[in-house]
Protein backbone atom coordinates (compact mmCIF):
# COMPACT_ATOMS: atom_id res chain seq x y z
CA UNK A 1 0.00 0.00 0.00
CA UNK A 2 2.85 2.34 0.87
CA UNK A 3 4.42 1.79 -2.52
CA UNK A 4 1.17 2.88 -4.06
CA UNK A 5 0.66 5.86 -1.74
CA UNK A 6 4.23 7.09 -1.68
CA UNK A 7 4.21 9.19 -4.89
CA UNK A 8 1.29 11.25 -3.54
CA UNK A 9 3.44 12.54 -0.68
CA UNK A 10 5.22 14.53 -3.37
CA UNK A 11 3.46 17.85 -3.71
CA UNK A 12 3.63 18.07 -7.51
CA UNK A 13 2.04 14.65 -8.03
CA UNK A 14 -0.64 15.39 -5.46
CA UNK A 15 -1.39 18.75 -7.06
CA UNK A 16 -2.07 17.17 -10.44
CA UNK A 17 -3.94 14.24 -8.88
CA UNK A 18 -6.27 16.64 -7.04
CA UNK A 19 -6.69 18.66 -10.20
CA UNK A 20 -7.80 15.55 -12.07
CA UNK A 21 -10.26 14.54 -9.36
CA UNK A 22 -11.69 17.99 -8.76
CA UNK A 23 -14.16 18.32 -11.69
CA UNK A 24 -15.64 14.84 -11.01
CA UNK A 25 -15.99 15.55 -7.31
CA UNK A 26 -17.53 18.98 -7.85
CA UNK A 27 -20.08 17.76 -10.39
CA UNK A 28 -21.10 14.73 -8.35
CA UNK A 29 -21.32 16.78 -5.13
CA UNK A 30 -23.58 19.29 -6.83
CA UNK A 31 -25.75 16.57 -8.42
CA UNK A 32 -26.10 14.63 -5.16
CA UNK A 33 -26.81 17.79 -3.19
CA UNK A 34 -29.55 18.85 -5.60
CA UNK A 35 -31.05 15.34 -5.75
CA UNK A 36 -30.95 14.69 -2.01
CA UNK A 37 -32.16 18.09 -0.91
CA UNK A 38 -34.93 18.54 -3.48
CA UNK A 39 -36.17 15.00 -2.87
CA UNK A 40 -35.93 15.47 0.89
CA UNK A 41 -37.33 18.97 1.09
CA UNK A 42 -40.13 18.71 -1.47
CA UNK A 43 -41.13 15.11 -2.14
CA UNK A 44 -40.93 13.15 1.12
CA UNK A 45 -44.07 12.68 3.23
CA UNK A 46 -44.51 14.95 6.26
CA UNK A 47 -43.70 13.58 9.71
CA UNK A 48 -46.74 12.43 11.73
CA UNK A 49 -45.61 14.41 14.77
CA UNK A 50 -43.38 17.22 13.58
CA UNK A 51 -45.18 18.05 10.33
CA UNK A 52 -43.06 19.77 7.72
CA UNK A 53 -40.53 21.25 10.10
CA UNK A 54 -38.61 17.99 10.35
CA UNK A 55 -37.41 18.50 6.75
CA UNK A 56 -34.45 20.52 8.02
CA UNK A 57 -33.05 17.08 8.94
CA UNK A 58 -31.81 16.86 5.35
CA UNK A 59 -29.35 19.67 6.06
CA UNK A 60 -28.87 19.32 9.79
CA UNK A 61 -27.92 15.63 9.99
CA UNK A 62 -25.53 15.57 7.00
CA UNK A 63 -23.67 18.64 8.20
CA UNK A 64 -23.50 17.33 11.79
CA UNK A 65 -22.23 13.91 10.71
CA UNK A 66 -19.73 15.42 8.34
CA UNK A 67 -18.54 17.98 10.89
CA UNK A 68 -17.33 14.97 12.86
CA UNK A 69 -16.24 13.15 9.70
CA UNK A 70 -14.16 16.16 8.70
CA UNK A 71 -12.57 16.18 12.13
CA UNK A 72 -11.73 12.49 11.84
CA UNK A 73 -10.22 13.12 8.40
CA UNK A 74 -8.27 16.10 9.72
CA UNK A 75 -6.96 14.11 12.67
CA UNK A 76 -5.94 11.21 10.41
CA UNK A 77 -4.04 13.64 8.22
CA UNK A 78 -2.44 15.08 11.37
CA UNK A 79 -1.41 11.60 12.49
CA UNK A 80 0.15 10.83 9.10
CA UNK A 81 1.87 14.21 9.12
CA UNK A 82 3.38 13.81 12.57
CA UNK A 83 4.34 10.14 12.38
CA UNK A 84 5.79 10.01 8.86
CA UNK A 85 6.78 13.68 8.70
CA UNK A 86 4.92 14.33 5.46
CA UNK A 87 4.57 17.99 4.56
CA UNK A 88 1.49 17.74 2.35
CA UNK A 89 -0.40 16.06 5.19
CA UNK A 90 0.12 19.16 7.34
CA UNK A 91 -1.33 21.26 4.54
CA UNK A 92 -4.23 18.84 4.32
CA UNK A 93 -4.96 19.42 8.02
CA UNK A 94 -5.10 23.15 7.44
CA UNK A 95 -7.14 22.67 4.26
CA UNK A 96 -9.82 20.67 6.09
CA UNK A 97 -10.06 22.78 9.26
CA UNK A 98 -12.09 25.77 7.91
CA UNK A 99 -14.42 23.45 5.95
CA UNK A 100 -15.09 21.45 9.09
CA UNK A 101 -15.65 24.64 11.06
CA UNK A 102 -18.25 25.81 8.52
CA UNK A 103 -20.01 22.42 8.61
CA UNK A 104 -20.11 22.68 12.40
CA UNK A 105 -21.63 26.15 12.20
CA UNK A 106 -24.24 24.89 9.70
CA UNK A 107 -25.08 22.00 12.04
CA UNK A 108 -25.43 24.36 15.01
CA UNK A 109 -27.51 26.96 13.17
CA UNK A 110 -29.89 24.46 11.56
CA UNK A 111 -30.13 22.69 14.90
CA UNK A 112 -31.16 25.97 16.54
CA UNK A 113 -33.73 26.61 13.82
CA UNK A 114 -35.10 23.11 14.37
CA UNK A 115 -34.98 23.41 18.15
CA UNK A 116 -37.09 26.57 18.25
CA UNK A 117 -40.39 24.99 17.02
CA UNK A 118 -39.74 21.57 18.59
CA UNK A 119 -38.25 22.35 22.01
CA UNK A 120 -39.43 25.94 22.25
CA UNK A 121 -35.92 27.35 22.63
CA UNK A 122 -33.14 28.33 20.26
CA UNK A 123 -30.51 26.87 22.51
CA UNK A 124 -30.52 24.43 25.40
CA UNK A 125 -27.41 23.45 27.34
CA UNK A 126 -27.71 19.85 26.34
CA UNK A 127 -24.75 17.47 26.19
CA UNK A 128 -24.72 17.08 22.43
CA UNK A 129 -25.13 20.78 21.69
CA UNK A 130 -22.36 21.65 24.12
CA UNK A 131 -19.94 19.10 22.73
CA UNK A 132 -20.68 20.22 19.15
CA UNK A 133 -19.87 23.76 20.30
CA UNK A 134 -16.59 22.49 21.76
CA UNK A 135 -15.89 20.89 18.37
CA UNK A 136 -16.27 24.34 16.78
CA UNK A 137 -13.84 25.80 19.34
CA UNK A 138 -11.36 23.03 18.52
CA UNK A 139 -11.53 23.82 14.81
CA UNK A 140 -11.05 27.51 15.55
CA UNK A 141 -8.16 26.64 17.88
CA UNK A 142 -6.41 24.67 15.14
CA UNK A 143 -6.84 27.56 12.70
CA UNK A 144 -5.74 30.21 15.21
CA UNK A 145 -2.77 28.22 16.47
CA UNK A 146 -1.48 27.82 12.93
CA UNK A 147 -1.58 31.57 12.40
CA UNK A 148 0.28 32.42 15.60
CA UNK A 149 3.78 31.34 14.63
CA UNK A 150 6.27 33.31 12.60
CA UNK A 151 7.82 30.01 11.54
CA UNK A 152 5.18 28.44 9.31
CA UNK A 153 6.51 24.90 9.59
CA UNK A 154 6.36 24.94 13.38
CA UNK A 155 2.83 26.39 13.20
CA UNK A 156 1.71 23.58 10.89
CA UNK A 157 3.19 20.89 13.13
CA UNK A 158 1.80 22.31 16.36
CA UNK A 159 -1.70 22.68 14.94
CA UNK A 160 -1.54 19.09 13.68
CA UNK A 161 -0.70 18.03 17.22
CA UNK A 162 -3.68 19.98 18.57
CA UNK A 163 -5.94 18.38 15.95
CA UNK A 164 -4.80 14.98 17.17
CA UNK A 165 -5.40 15.85 20.82
CA UNK A 166 -8.94 17.01 20.06
CA UNK A 167 -9.94 13.56 18.76
CA UNK A 168 -10.94 12.80 22.34
CA UNK A 169 -14.05 14.92 21.73
CA UNK A 170 -15.42 12.79 18.86
CA UNK A 171 -16.63 9.79 20.88
CA UNK A 172 -17.99 12.20 23.49
CA UNK A 173 -20.18 13.92 20.87
CA UNK A 174 -21.34 10.69 19.31
CA UNK A 175 -22.27 8.94 22.53
CA UNK A 176 -23.39 12.01 24.47
CA UNK A 177 -27.06 11.32 23.73
CA UNK A 178 -26.72 7.80 25.12
CA UNK A 179 -24.57 8.59 28.16
CA UNK A 180 -26.63 11.54 29.31
CA UNK A 181 -30.35 11.33 28.99
CA UNK A 182 -30.89 14.68 27.36
CA UNK A 183 -33.27 16.59 25.15
CA UNK A 184 -31.51 15.80 21.87
CA UNK A 185 -32.88 12.61 20.33
CA UNK A 186 -30.77 9.48 19.90
CA UNK A 187 -29.27 8.26 16.66
CA UNK A 188 -31.77 7.22 13.97
CA UNK A 189 -29.45 5.83 11.33
CA UNK A 190 -25.90 5.51 12.62
CA UNK A 191 -26.46 2.43 14.72
CA UNK A 192 -26.11 -1.31 14.22
CA UNK A 193 -29.80 -2.09 13.94
CA UNK A 194 -32.71 -1.40 11.67
CA UNK A 195 -32.86 2.38 11.18
CA UNK A 196 -35.70 3.98 13.14
CA UNK A 197 -36.72 6.14 10.21
CA UNK A 198 -39.04 5.32 7.33
CA UNK A 199 -37.31 4.28 4.04
CA UNK A 200 -39.08 7.09 2.16
CA UNK A 201 -37.27 9.60 4.39
CA UNK A 202 -34.10 7.53 4.80
CA UNK A 203 -33.04 7.47 1.13
CA UNK A 204 -32.95 11.22 0.50
CA UNK A 205 -31.19 11.63 3.86
CA UNK A 206 -28.50 9.11 2.94
CA UNK A 207 -28.03 10.84 -0.43
CA UNK A 208 -27.65 14.19 1.34
CA UNK A 209 -25.06 12.74 3.71
CA UNK A 210 -23.13 11.36 0.74
CA UNK A 211 -23.42 14.75 -0.96
CA UNK A 212 -21.92 16.54 2.05
CA UNK A 213 -19.10 13.97 2.17
CA UNK A 214 -18.28 14.39 -1.52
CA UNK A 215 -18.49 18.17 -1.17
CA UNK A 216 -16.02 17.94 1.72
CA UNK A 217 -13.63 15.98 -0.49
CA UNK A 218 -14.04 18.40 -3.37
CA UNK A 219 -13.42 21.49 -1.25
CA UNK A 220 -10.46 19.81 0.43
CA UNK A 221 -8.94 19.10 -3.00
CA UNK A 222 -9.49 22.69 -4.01
CA UNK A 223 -7.95 24.14 -0.84
CA UNK A 224 -5.10 21.64 -0.86
CA UNK A 225 -4.15 22.65 -4.39
CA UNK A 226 -4.04 26.29 -3.34
CA UNK A 227 -2.00 25.43 -0.24
CA UNK A 228 0.50 23.47 -2.31
CA UNK A 229 0.94 26.39 -4.71
CA UNK A 230 1.32 28.88 -1.84
CA UNK A 231 3.87 26.80 0.03
CA UNK A 232 5.87 25.70 -3.00
CA UNK A 233 5.83 29.01 -4.84
CA UNK A 234 9.62 29.03 -5.23
CA UNK A 235 9.83 25.56 -6.74
CA UNK A 236 10.61 25.40 -10.47
CA UNK A 237 7.52 23.35 -11.31
CA UNK A 238 5.20 25.93 -9.75
CA UNK A 239 6.97 28.75 -11.54
CA UNK A 240 6.59 26.92 -14.83
CA UNK A 241 2.93 26.23 -14.07
CA UNK A 242 1.99 29.83 -13.38
CA UNK A 243 4.28 31.04 -16.16
CA UNK A 244 6.35 33.38 -13.98
CA UNK B 1 16.18 10.67 40.32
CA UNK B 2 16.44 13.06 37.40
CA UNK B 3 12.84 14.03 38.12
CA UNK B 4 13.84 15.13 41.63
CA UNK B 5 16.58 17.37 40.24
CA UNK B 6 14.11 18.97 37.86
CA UNK B 7 11.55 19.35 40.62
CA UNK B 8 14.08 21.05 42.88
CA UNK B 9 14.93 23.42 40.09
CA UNK B 10 11.28 24.27 39.46
CA UNK B 11 10.61 24.87 43.14
CA UNK B 12 13.68 27.06 43.47
CA UNK B 13 12.52 29.11 40.50
CA UNK B 14 9.07 29.46 42.03
CA UNK B 15 10.59 30.52 45.35
CA UNK B 16 12.47 33.28 43.58
CA UNK B 17 9.62 34.50 41.39
CA UNK B 18 6.85 34.70 43.92
CA UNK B 19 4.57 36.74 41.67
CA UNK B 20 4.23 33.76 39.33
CA UNK B 21 2.21 31.77 41.83
CA UNK B 22 0.97 34.45 44.24
CA UNK B 23 -0.84 36.49 41.61
CA UNK B 24 -3.11 33.67 40.39
CA UNK B 25 -4.14 32.97 43.99
CA UNK B 26 -4.95 36.63 44.61
CA UNK B 27 -6.79 36.67 41.31
CA UNK B 28 -8.85 33.65 42.43
CA UNK B 29 -9.90 35.40 45.64
CA UNK B 30 -10.68 38.69 43.91
CA UNK B 31 -12.82 37.05 41.22
CA UNK B 32 -14.73 35.17 43.91
CA UNK B 33 -15.38 38.33 45.90
CA UNK B 34 -16.64 40.10 42.76
CA UNK B 35 -19.60 37.76 42.38
CA UNK B 36 -21.37 38.65 45.64
CA UNK B 37 -20.79 42.32 44.85
CA UNK B 38 -22.16 41.99 41.33
CA UNK B 39 -25.09 39.67 41.98
CA UNK B 40 -26.01 40.81 45.46
CA UNK B 41 -25.23 39.30 48.87
CA UNK B 42 -28.43 37.19 49.06
CA UNK B 43 -27.22 33.95 50.82
CA UNK B 44 -29.60 31.61 48.97
CA UNK B 45 -28.58 33.00 45.62
CA UNK B 46 -24.89 32.69 46.51
CA UNK B 47 -25.37 29.09 47.58
CA UNK B 48 -26.95 28.25 44.21
CA UNK B 49 -24.26 29.83 42.07
CA UNK B 50 -21.31 28.90 44.32
CA UNK B 51 -20.28 25.58 42.63
CA UNK B 52 -20.03 27.12 39.17
CA UNK B 53 -18.43 30.32 40.40
CA UNK B 54 -15.73 28.51 42.37
CA UNK B 55 -14.78 26.35 39.44
CA UNK B 56 -14.82 29.17 36.89
CA UNK B 57 -12.57 31.24 39.16
CA UNK B 58 -10.26 28.24 39.55
CA UNK B 59 -10.06 27.71 35.76
CA UNK B 60 -9.26 31.36 35.12
CA UNK B 61 -6.61 31.60 37.80
CA UNK B 62 -4.89 28.43 36.56
CA UNK B 63 -5.00 29.83 33.05
CA UNK B 64 -3.27 32.97 34.31
CA UNK B 65 -0.37 30.91 35.64
CA UNK B 66 -0.21 28.73 32.53
CA UNK B 67 0.98 31.35 30.10
CA UNK B 68 4.47 31.71 31.50
CA UNK B 69 5.10 28.03 32.23
CA UNK B 70 7.51 27.35 29.38
CA UNK B 71 8.15 30.86 28.07
CA UNK B 72 11.31 31.62 30.08
CA UNK B 73 12.77 28.14 29.62
CA UNK B 74 12.16 28.46 25.90
CA UNK B 75 13.70 31.93 25.63
CA UNK B 76 16.91 31.14 27.46
CA UNK B 77 17.40 27.84 25.65
CA UNK B 78 16.76 25.36 28.46
CA UNK B 79 14.22 23.45 26.39
CA UNK B 80 16.58 23.27 23.45
CA UNK B 81 19.35 21.87 25.65
CA UNK B 82 16.99 19.29 27.10
CA UNK B 83 15.77 18.16 23.69
CA UNK B 84 19.36 17.96 22.43
CA UNK B 85 20.72 16.32 25.57
CA UNK B 86 20.37 12.74 26.67
CA UNK B 87 18.17 13.38 29.69
CA UNK B 88 14.58 12.27 29.58
CA UNK B 89 12.26 15.05 28.50
CA UNK B 90 9.43 13.19 30.20
CA UNK B 91 10.99 13.68 33.63
CA UNK B 92 11.18 17.40 32.97
CA UNK B 93 7.53 17.53 31.90
CA UNK B 94 6.35 15.58 34.95
CA UNK B 95 8.38 17.79 37.29
CA UNK B 96 6.96 20.87 35.60
CA UNK B 97 3.41 19.59 35.98
CA UNK B 98 3.88 18.63 39.61
CA UNK B 99 5.47 21.99 40.45
CA UNK B 100 2.61 23.74 38.69
CA UNK B 101 0.10 21.79 40.76
CA UNK B 102 2.00 22.53 43.98
CA UNK B 103 2.00 26.25 43.20
CA UNK B 104 -1.52 26.72 41.80
CA UNK B 105 -3.71 23.67 42.53
CA UNK B 106 -2.72 23.01 46.09
CA UNK B 107 -3.24 26.63 47.29
CA UNK B 108 -6.77 26.54 45.82
CA UNK B 109 -7.41 23.33 47.74
CA UNK B 110 -6.11 24.88 50.96
CA UNK B 111 -8.17 28.00 50.37
CA UNK B 112 -11.39 26.09 49.83
CA UNK B 113 -12.65 26.34 53.48
CA UNK B 114 -12.28 30.13 53.32
CA UNK B 115 -14.13 30.19 50.01
CA UNK B 116 -16.92 28.08 51.45
CA UNK B 117 -17.22 30.59 54.26
CA UNK B 118 -17.38 33.51 51.84
CA UNK B 119 -20.11 31.96 49.70
CA UNK B 120 -22.08 30.37 52.53
CA UNK B 121 -21.61 26.74 51.46
CA UNK B 122 -22.71 24.01 53.84
CA UNK B 123 -20.60 21.25 55.37
CA UNK B 124 -21.55 18.59 52.80
CA UNK B 125 -20.90 20.87 49.84
CA UNK B 126 -17.56 21.90 51.33
CA UNK B 127 -16.44 18.26 51.39
CA UNK B 128 -17.55 17.80 47.79
CA UNK B 129 -15.77 20.97 46.74
CA UNK B 130 -12.52 19.87 48.39
CA UNK B 131 -12.74 16.43 46.72
CA UNK B 132 -13.44 17.86 43.27
CA UNK B 133 -10.57 20.31 43.69
CA UNK B 134 -8.32 17.47 44.81
CA UNK B 135 -9.12 15.43 41.67
CA UNK B 136 -9.65 18.33 39.31
CA UNK B 137 -6.67 20.61 39.92
CA UNK B 138 -4.04 18.03 38.83
CA UNK B 139 -6.04 17.70 35.60
CA UNK B 140 -6.02 21.48 35.25
CA UNK B 141 -2.25 21.47 35.70
CA UNK B 142 -1.81 18.76 33.05
CA UNK B 143 -3.97 20.63 30.56
CA UNK B 144 -2.31 23.97 31.18
CA UNK B 145 1.13 22.43 30.74
CA UNK B 146 -0.16 21.05 27.44
CA UNK B 147 -1.55 24.39 26.28
CA UNK B 148 1.57 26.19 27.37
CA UNK B 149 3.79 23.74 25.49
CA UNK B 150 1.73 24.14 22.32
CA UNK B 151 1.88 27.94 22.35
CA UNK B 152 5.44 28.19 23.70
CA UNK B 153 6.97 29.65 20.54
CA UNK B 154 3.86 31.49 19.36
CA UNK B 155 4.12 35.25 18.90
CA UNK B 156 0.74 36.09 20.40
CA UNK B 157 0.51 33.71 23.33
CA UNK B 158 -2.02 34.91 25.89
CA UNK B 159 -5.46 34.91 24.35
CA UNK B 160 -4.57 32.00 22.09
CA UNK B 161 -3.81 29.85 25.12
CA UNK B 162 -7.27 30.60 26.51
CA UNK B 163 -8.87 29.66 23.19
CA UNK B 164 -7.00 26.35 23.16
CA UNK B 165 -7.40 25.08 26.70
CA UNK B 166 -10.70 26.49 27.93
CA UNK B 167 -12.65 24.11 25.62
CA UNK B 168 -10.67 21.21 27.09
CA UNK B 169 -11.59 22.39 30.61
CA UNK B 170 -15.32 22.26 29.88
CA UNK B 171 -15.96 18.56 30.75
CA UNK B 172 -14.11 19.07 34.04
CA UNK B 173 -16.18 22.16 34.83
CA UNK B 174 -19.45 20.32 34.12
CA UNK B 175 -18.73 17.30 36.32
CA UNK B 176 -17.03 19.17 39.15
CA UNK B 177 -19.78 21.73 39.58
CA UNK B 178 -22.48 19.08 39.23
CA UNK B 179 -20.79 17.11 42.07
CA UNK B 180 -20.83 20.14 44.38
CA UNK B 181 -24.42 20.88 43.39
CA UNK B 182 -25.50 17.30 44.13
CA UNK B 183 -23.78 17.41 47.52
CA UNK B 184 -25.42 20.70 48.46
CA UNK B 185 -28.89 19.22 47.96
CA UNK B 186 -27.95 16.05 49.82
CA UNK B 187 -27.50 13.62 46.92
CA UNK B 188 -24.62 11.21 46.36
CA UNK B 189 -21.84 12.41 44.10
CA UNK B 190 -19.58 9.36 43.79
CA UNK B 191 -20.47 9.06 40.10
CA UNK B 192 -19.14 12.51 39.24
CA UNK B 193 -16.01 11.88 41.33
CA UNK B 194 -15.41 8.60 39.49
CA UNK B 195 -15.65 10.38 36.15
CA UNK B 196 -13.26 13.11 37.35
CA UNK B 197 -10.81 10.41 38.44
CA UNK B 198 -11.16 8.65 35.08
CA UNK B 199 -10.45 11.89 33.23
CA UNK B 200 -7.44 12.55 35.45
CA UNK B 201 -5.97 9.08 34.85
CA UNK B 202 -6.55 9.31 31.10
CA UNK B 203 -4.88 12.72 31.00
CA UNK B 204 -2.01 11.49 33.16
CA UNK B 205 -1.37 8.69 30.68
CA UNK B 206 -1.62 10.72 27.48
CA UNK B 207 -0.82 14.37 28.16
CA UNK B 208 2.90 14.01 29.08
CA UNK B 209 3.50 12.27 25.74
CA UNK B 210 1.73 15.05 23.84
CA UNK B 211 3.71 17.68 25.79
CA UNK B 212 7.09 16.10 25.03
CA UNK B 213 6.28 15.97 21.32
CA UNK B 214 5.05 19.58 21.42
CA UNK B 215 8.35 20.64 23.02
CA UNK B 216 10.31 18.74 20.37
CA UNK B 217 8.32 20.35 17.55
CA UNK B 218 8.79 23.84 18.93
CA UNK B 219 12.58 23.69 19.00
CA UNK B 220 13.11 21.67 15.84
Amino acid sequence: MFKWLDPYAKSETLYHFCGKLLPYLMVSALALLLLGNIWGLAFTPADYQQGDSYRIIHIHVPSAIMSMGAYAAMASAAFVALVWQIKVAHWAVLAIAPIGAVYTVIALVTGMAWGKPMWGAWWVWDARLTSELILLFLYLGVIALNGAFSDRQVGAKVSSLLALIGVINLPIIHFSVEWWNTLHQGASITKFAKPSIDPSMLWPLLISILAFAVLLLALTCLRLRTAILMNEQHRPWVRKLVGG
Amino acid sequence: MVSMVFLQRELRLLARQKADWLNPILFFIIVLSLFPLGIGPEPNMLRIIAPGVIWIAALLSVLLAAERLFKDDYRNGVIEQLVAGRHSLLAFVLAKTFANWLSTGLPLLLLSPVVALLLGLEQAALGAMALTLLLGTPLLSLLSVLGSALTMAADKGGILLALLILPLYIPLLIFASSAIEAASIGLGYQGQLAILLAMLLLALALVPMAVTSALRINVS
